[in-house]
C-alpha cells in the first residue's frame, strides 16, 4: 500500500505531495486573507456554537451507563478495598500510619543504610553514597515523612504496573490480535494528558492514596508492556531451538528460555515503570494525594521558593537514585563464586544490609533522633533560602534580564504570535496543518490530521486547543533555537558529547513538576514562566537526539567528506546534518510531546489553555468534559507523532539506516 | 555401517516458506523450479528432498548459505514443521506425533549442537548443561553428576561455575556440545558447529569432535558450508543447492564421480589425492602381486609407493583379508592430478 502511494506521484494525472500540500496552503491563505479584509462570513471564521454537538453530555450518560447500571463502579469499588489495604500495610512500613501491621515506621538511619548497601551491591560507592545521602538528606532537611508517603504509594504502584505490564506485554508478544487490540490504546495512552487519568481514577477509586495509585499504575504501563514484547522478540532463535530440543514444554519455555534471555529488556522497562511512577505520583498531588507533590504545590502556591527548592532537590536526588540504581541493576551481570567460598561470603551484601538494619533499628530505640527527625530538629534553610532567591532576583543585572526577557518576549514575540494563530479561520487552521502532515508525510497523515484536528474544531473548544498549540509550538521553537546549537557544538568533540548527554539523560529523570519551580522563580506568575518550563523541559530531547544523530553518522562518511576537503561547515551541513536528520526528528516529536505533557502541568501557573479547563474538571465529578479535553490534547500529540515519526522512518529508509 | 532400518528416513520432503505454503504445494504444477517457485511469491527451504540416515553414520550435509540445509535439519526434528512428503524418525511419522510426544522425543532421543552455540546467558555452564535433565524433571543431585561428567568428556572441568560470557568461543561451544550430549541420545545433530570459531581453534575441536564420536558412535547429522571439513568428517555427504539435494555419496565418489556441474566446481580445487582411498580404488576381479596396502590408506599416504613401485595391479586388504587390486596407473592419476 505504501509503495503504491509512493509510486503513485509519477504517473501524469496526479499531483504530488508537496503540489497539493501546497495547494492547501494556498486556500488556507486565501481564507485568512478574507478574513482579514473582513469578507468572511462568521461561521467559516469558528464554527458556530449552535451546530457543536454536546459530545460531553453523550459521553457523560456512556460512563453514567457503565458506572452505574454495568456495576462498574461497584466492581472498582470493590477493587479499592484491596488496594486500599496494601497501601494502608506500606503506609504503615514507610510511614507508620496507624494501620495493620503496625511495626513502622522504619527508621530513616535503618532505610539509609540499607540504600547504601542496595547502592554498593548494584554499582559500587558511588551509588552507595547517591542511595545513603539522598535518603540523609531528606531526613534532616525535615521531609521525611512526606517523602515516605510518596514512596510508600510508589511502592505498591510501581510493582503493580510491572505486573500488569508484563502479563500484558506477554500476551501482546504471544498473540498477534492482543498485540492489534492494544497498539492504537497505548499510544493514545501515551499522548494523553496526565489530568485525564486523574478524574477517573478519582471517580472510580475514591480521593487520596487509592486514586493517586490507580493512575499512576496506569500511567507507567505502557513502556513496559512494549519493553517486554520487544525483548521476547528479540531472543536469539537459537536460543529458542536450543530451549525446544532441550524438551522445554510452552511453559517451560516462557519461563526459563524467554524471561531470562529478555532480562535487559524487561529491566530497563522496570527502569521506566519506576521513573514514570515517581513522575505521577508526584502529580497525583492535584487530587489530593500527600506526600512530596502536595507539599511541594503548596509551597510554589504561597510563593515559599526556598522551601519549593528544597523539596524539589529532595524529588531529583529521589529520581536520580532510583533512576541510577535501577539502571545499574540493568548491567549487572550474575557473579560466579570460586569452588568452597563459603556462603556467608557469597551472601555477604545480604548479610550486610541485615545487620545493618537490625542494628541502626537498635540503636534508634534508644536515640530517638535516629529514628525520627523531630520538629524544629531539621536543618532547613527554607526561609534564609527564600531571601537569598529574592536577593538574587534582586540584583540589578538579574532584574534588568528577566524584566526584558519578560517585557519583550511577552510583547513582541508571545501575544503577536498567538493572536494571529487565534486569528486564522477554522477551516484554514486545519488545511495547514494537512498541508504540514502531506508535506512530510503523505496522504495518509494528511487524512489523520483533517479527521482529528476536524473533531477539536467540533469539540467546542477550538480556542483552548489553538492556545494550548501556541504554547507548545512556541516553546519548542525556543528550545531548538537553543538546544539545537549546543548539539552540535556538544558533539563536535567525544568529551563534551558524553558531559551534555550525562546532563540530559540526568535532567529527564526529574518529574516533570520540577521544571516549574524555576520558572516561577525567574518569571513569576507569567506566560513567560508557562514558556520557560516547557522550554526547559523540550529542550532535553532535542539537545540530546541531536548529538546522538550527529556522532552516529558513520565513520567513513566524515573521512569521505575530509578527504573530499570539506570545510567544518561544509561537512556539517551537506554530510553530518543531512544523515542525522531522522534522529534528530525524533528528538523533535519527544519535544513536541514533552511539551504538550508539560503544558497541561503548567495550568498550575495560569494558563488559558485546554490544560486550565481540564484542571477545573478535578474539582468536580465532569468525567465527560475532562475526557473532551483530554481526547482533544491527545488527537494534537497525534497528529504531530504520527506525521514526524513517519517521515523519521521514510527518511531512515531512503537512506539506507535501517 | 549400515543397518537395514534407517534411523531417519525422509521421503520427497518439502519446506515451503510464504503466505499460504499449504495451498501453494498442492496447486503447485510438477517440476517447478526454485526460481519459478521464487517468482510466485514463495520460497523452498527444502525442495524434494529424499535421503536416509543410518545408524551410527555420519552424514555431513554441505552447501552454500541459504541452500537449505539448516532448514532439512530443522525438519528432522520438527523445529520446523514440513509442507510436504514424510519424515519418520525410527520408524515413527514425527509429523503425526502429538506436542507431547515431541518433546518426548527430543527429551530421550535427540540433541542439537548450534552454530552460535544458543547458550542461556543467566545459566553457569553446569546448569546450561543440566539444563535438558532439568526440563525432563530429574532432581538435582543425579542432574549435577551426569552434568560433571559430560562436562569431563568435553574438557570443560574447573569452569562449571562460570557464565557463557565469561568463556571464550571455543570453550563455549564444548559447552554446546556437552548440552547436547547429556541426555545421551541418539540422534545428534549439528548446525555448523564449528563455522564461528578461529580455524586454528576449528581444526582441534574438529579433532575433539572425532575423538568424541569414536568414543560415542551416535547417528550424526552435520551441517557445513566448508567442504574440506565436510571431506574430513563424513561418512556421506550430501550436497545441497536451493533446497535440492544435489548429491549424496562418499566423500571419494564425490571427487571422483562428481553428478553435476555444481558439485564438479566444488571439488575442482581439492587435492583428491588426500580424500581417494585405497579400498575405493580395489577393483574385486583384478589380482595383483605383493605387498599389499590397506584400504584406508589414501593416495596421498601410498605416494611415495606408487612412484617408486613399478606393480601394475597392487593388492588391497580390508581387516586383513585381501579384496581386489587397484591400478596402479589409476591411482597415480589421481596423485598427479591427471584426469585425462
Amino acid at each position: 500500500m505504501t509503495a503504491a502511494t509512493t509510486t503513485l506521484p509519477s504517473s501524469p494525472r496526479s499531483f504530488s505531495n508537496a503540489q497539493i500540500a501546497l495547494a492547501f496552503v494556498a486556500v488556507a491563505v486565501v481564507l485568512t486573507i478574507l478574513q482579514y479584509i473582513g469578507l468572511l462570513p462568521a461561521w467559516m471564521h469558528r464554527l458556530p456554537e449552535a451546530i457543536i454537538p454536546n459530545f460531553a453530555s453523550v459521553l457523560d450518560t456512556v460512563f453514567n451507563f457503565v458506572k452505574d447500571d454495568l456495576g462498574l463502579l461497584a466492581l472498582t469499588r470493590f477493587l479499592t478495598e484491596g488496594l486500599e489495604w496494601l497501601l494502608d500495610f506500606s503506609a504503615n512500613i514507610f510511614f507508620g500510619k496507624r494501620r495493620f501491621p503496625n511495626i513502622g515506621p522504619i527508621p530513616w538511619t535503618a532505610m539509609a543504610a540499607v540504600a547504601s548497601v542496595i547502592g554498593y551491591y548494584l554499582g559500587g560507592w558511588r551509588l552507595a553514597l547517591l542511595g545513603g545521602g539522598t535518603m540523609v538528606w531528606t531526613a534532616l532537611i525535615g521531609q521525611w515523612e512526606i517523602a515516605m508517603q510518596t514512596m510508600s504509594v510508589l511502592a505498591i504502584a510501581a510493582p503493580l504496573a510491572f505486573v500488569i505490564g508484563l502479563s500484558l506485554g506477554i500476551a501482546a508478544w504471544k498473540y498477534a490480535w492482543v498485540d492489534k487490540a492494544i497498539k492504537p490504546i497505548l499510544s493514545v495512552l501515551q499522548t494523553l494528558p496526565f489530568f485525564t487519568y486523574l478524574l477517573p481514577a478519582v471517580i472510580f477509586f475514591k480521593v487520596g492514596p487509592t486514586a493517586g495509585a490507580v493512575a499512576t499504575t496506569i500511567y507507567a504501563i505502557p513502556p513496559m508492556i512494549l519493553m517486554t514484547t520487544l525483548g521476547l522478540k528479540k531472543v536469539s532463535p537459537e536460543v529458542v531451538e536450543a530451549g525446544k530440543m532441550s524438551g522445554c514444554t510452552k511453559a517451560q519455555m516462557l519461563r526459563h528460555v524467554y524471561i531470562p534471555s529478555a532480562r535487559t529488556e524487561i529491566l530497563v522497562g522496570v527502569n521506566q515503570v519506576i521513573m514514570l511512577s515517581l513522575a505521577m505520583v508526584v502529580l497525583t498531588a492535584f487530587i489530593g494525594m500527600p506526600g512530596l507533590g502536595a507539599k511541594l504545590l503548596a509551597m510554589m502556591g504561597s510563593f515559599k521558593l526556598g522551601r519549593s527548592f528544597e523539596i524539589g532537590i529532595t524529588i531529583v536526588l529521589l529520581a536520580v537514585m532510583l533512576d541510577r540504581m535501577s539502571k545499574a541493576w540493568v548491567i549487572k551481570q550474575p557473579e560466579h563464586f570460586e569452588r568452597g567460598t563459603p556462603l556467608w561470603k557469597k551472601h555477604s551484601m545480604l548479610l550486610l544490609g541485615l545487620g545493618l538494619f537490625i542494628g541502626f533499628t537498635l540503636l534508634s530505640l534508644v536515640v530517638p533522633f535516629l529514628a525520627e527527625v523531630g520538629r524544629g530538629q531539621d536543618f532547613s534553610q527554607g526561609k534564609e533560602l527564600d531571601n537569598l532567591i529574592k536577593a538574587f532576583l534582586n540584583i540589578e543585572w538579574v532584574k534588568a534580564t528577566t524584566g526584558f526577557l519578560r517585557a519583550f518576549l511577552n510583547v513582541q514575540v508571545l501575544i503577536p504570535f498567538r493572536n494571529f494563530m487565534l486569528s486564522i479561520p477554522t477551516p484554514a487552521f486545519i488545511l495547514l496543518v494537512a498541508a504540514f502532515a502531506f508535506a512530510l508525510a503523505g496522504r495518509r497523515e494528511a487524512i489523520y490530521a483533517l479527521v482529528f484536528f476536524s473533531l477539536v474544531a467540533l469539540s467546542g473548544w477550538w480556542d483552548r486547543a489553538i492556545i494550548t498549540l501556541y504554547s507548545v509550538i512556541s516553546a519548542v521553537s525556543l528550545a531548538a533555537l537553543i538546544g539545537l546549537p549546543i548539539g552540535i557544538l556538544a558533539s563536535r568533540s567525544k568529551k563534551w558529547s558524553e558531559r551534555v548527554l550525562l546532563v540530559c539523560d540526568t535532567a529527564q529523570t526529574f518529574p516533570s513538576f520540577v521544571y516549574l519551580i524555576p520558572a516561577i522563580m525567574l518569571f513569576g506568575i507569567t506566560d513567560v514562566a508557562v514558556i520557560f518550563s516547557i522550554l526547559v523541559f523540550a529542550m532535553v530531547p532535542l539537545t540530546r537526539y541531536t548529538i546522538e544523530g550527529l556522532r552516529n553518522v558513520p565513520e567513513e562518511m566524515t573521512e569521505a567528506a575530509d578527504m573530499s576537503g570539506a570545510k567544518r561547515f561544509q561537512k556539517l551541513w551537506s554530510v553530518q546534518l543531512p544523515i542525522a536528520l531522522p534522529t534528530m526528528a525524533v528528538g523533535f516529536n519527544q519535544a513536541i510531546m514533552f511539551a504538550f505533557f508539560m503544558v497541561i502541568i503548567a495550568a498550575f501557573i495560569g494558563t488559558q489553555d485546554l490544560g486550565q479547563e481540564l484542571q477545573r474538571t478535578l474539582a468536580g465529578t465532569d468525567l465527560g468534559k475532562n475526557f473532551v479535553l483530554g481526547i482533544c490534547v491527545s488527537l494534537m500529540a497525534l497528529t504531530f507523532d504520527l506525521t514526524i515519526m513517519k517521515w523519521a522512518a521514510d527518511k531512515k529508509r531512503m537512506l539506507g539506516l535501517q | 555401517m549400515t543397518a537395514d532400518n534407517p534411523v531417519i528416513s525422509c521421503k520427497n520432503v518439502w519446506k515451503i516458506f510464504g503466505p499460504d505454503p499449504e495451498s501453494f504445494i498442492k496447486s503447485m504444477p510438477e517440476g517447478m523450479s526454485f526460481d519459478e517457485i521464487r517468482a510466485a511469491g514463495y520460497i523452498a527451504g527444502v525442495k524434494d528432498v529424499s535421503i536416509d540416515v543410518h545408524k551410527g553414520e555420519m552424514l555431513v550435509i554441505m552447501g552454500l548459505s541459504g541452500s537449505g540445509k539448516s532448514t532439512l535439519v530443522r525438519c528432522f526434528s520438527r523445529l520446523h514443521d514440513i509442507t510436504g512428503g514424510t519424515i519418520t524418525v525410527e520408524g515413527q511419522d514425527i509429523m503425526s506425533l502429538s506436542e507431547k510426544d515431541l518433546i518426548e522425543l527430543r527429551r530421550s532421543k535427540m540433541g542439537m549442537v548450534f552454530q552460535s552455540f544458543g547458550l542461556l546467558p543467566h545459566r553457569t555452564v553446569l546448569e546450561n548443561i543440566a539444563f535438558p535433565l532439568e526440563m525432563r524433571g530429574q532432581d538435582k543431585h543425579t542432574r549435577r553428576e551426569r552434568a560433571l561428567e559430560v562436562i569431563k568428556l568435553v574438557g570443560l572441568e574447573g569452569r562449571e561455575d562460570y557464565f557463557p560470557r565469561e568463556l571464550s568461543g571455543g570453550q563455549q561451544q564444548r559447552v554446546g556440545i556437552a548440552r547436547s550430549l547429556a541426555i545421551e541420545p541418539d540422534i545428534w545433530f549439528l548446525d555448523e558447529p564449528f563455522s564461528a570459531l578461529d580455524p586454528l581453534i576449528r581444526k582441534e575441536m574438529q579433532d575433539e569432535f572425532l575423538r568424541l564420536q569414536q568414543l560415542l558412535n551416535k547417528t550424526i547429522v552435520f551441517i557445513t558450508h566448508d567442504f574440506d571439513e565436510a571431506l574430513r568428517l563424513a561418512d556421506r555427504i550430501a550436497i545441497m543447492k536451493d533446497g535440492a539435494v544435489e548429491q549424496c555419496d562418499t566423500p571419494d565418489q564425490i571427487v571422483l564421480h562428481p553428478a553435476t556441474e555444481y558439485v564438479r566446481k566444488f571439488t575442482e580445487d581439492i587435492d583428491k589425492a588426500r580424500v581417494v582411498h585405497a579400498g575405493v580404488l580395489a577393483q574385486a576381479q583384478a589380482v595383483g602381486e605383493g605387498e599389499p596396502q590397506d584400504s584406508r590408506a589414501t593416495v596421498h599416504d601410498m605416494a611415495r609407493m606408487l612412484v617408486n613401485d613399478s606393480r601394475e595391479f597392487i593388492p588391497v586388504q580390508k581387516n586383513g583379508t585381501v579384496i581386489g587390486a587397484m591400478p596402479r596407473k589409476d591411482a597415480l592419476d589421481i596423485l598427479l592430478g591427471d584426469n585425462a
